[in-house]
């Protein structure tokens, strides 16, 4: 089960409403790469794993995505606050607010709702941590690519610390890999 | 920034710090180093929000809270994604 802390991982608070870059930003919520699918993709894949470090690891980064998702929600919708009809046109952001209004709802920067294909539950523990590398690197890409196109201090620091978090991700998928099943003697085995 | 914010930025580094020696846990389960860190870092936590407490109030409203007399507290403002001002 989970418990709900009233609190966000890493402060969000955006002064300036900019609907255009919340269409963007919302790709890391409901986009290929996004905290969503990140969610789910860990959560999910605990399942079929055999070895009790990799559930563990599974649990807490699979949380922590919920943590990151709640975050760029966050985002989305500080920068959607108080729009007028003319700000909602020009900035490109009517497409979206003609099926969703300022609501919050995952989707690409394309427009392309969340899918479940984004996200694999292979059953195999080096299929699936491969995979978990990788969507761990793709998301830090998209981040990349998120703040070569900001500009705002509100927005780039929660942006950064999200980048940061992929790069500490990927780090500990990676060790997963090499504990228990590694005959050689993985970083959980070295320690002891 | 004041007392009350000085505090509450503390606590959240500690609880950062938590997350990650928790995180590096899952896959290194018996360094001592890393045990030792946790146990230190949950300590200074709990004395920050101990601080924090006789001073201020509640840090953090949850929802295993006893309630009080009058009001469920869970549902006030702000939540999380609202605009701190």
């Amino acid at each position: 089960m989970w418990k709900y802390e009233k609190k966000l991982q890493y402060p969000v608070n955006i002064k300036n409403p900019n609907p255009k870059l919340a269409k963007i930003i919302i790709s890391q919520y409901g986009g290929p790469d996004g905290e969503l699918g990140a969610s789910m993709r860990y959560l999910t894949q605990r399942y079929g794993m055999p070895y009790n470090e990799v559930k563990g690891i599974l649990t807490d980064i699979g949380t922590e995505e919920l943590a990151h998702m709640e975050m760029i929600c966050a985002m989305v919708y500080q920068l959607t606050r108080n729009l007028t009809p003319e700000q909602i046109k020009a900035s490109g952001f009517d497409t979206y607010f003609v099926d969703h209004t300022a609501s919050v709802y995952p989707v690409a920067a394309s427009g392309l709702p969340w899918r479940a294909e984004y996200i694999q539950s292979k059953g195999d523990i080096i299929a699936d941590l491969h995979e978990d590398m990788g969507a761990e690197q793709k998301a830090r890409v998209t981040y990349d690519n998120l703040i070569r196109l900001i500009d705002d201090p509100d927005i780039l620091d929660p942006l950064k610390f999200l980048r940061q978090r992929e790069i500490v991700h990927y780090q500990r998928f990676g060790e997963a890999q090499q504990t228990k099943w590694n005959d050689n003697g993985g970083a959980a085995d070295k320690t002891a | 920034m004041n007392e009350k914010m000085m505090i509450k930025k503390r606590i959240h580094a500690y609880d950062f710090a938590i997350h990650e020696t928790e995180l590096f846990l899952d896959t290194h389960p018996r360094d001592p180093k890393a045990l030792h860190m946790l146990r230190e870092y949950r300590r200074r936590r709990q004395d920050e929000v101990a601080k924090y407490e006789t001073r201020f109030g509640k840090y953090i409203v949850t929802s295993n809270d006893v309630p009080a007399d009058n009001c469920w507290e869970w549902v006030d403002s702000p939540w999380p994604w609202e605009r701190q001002v």
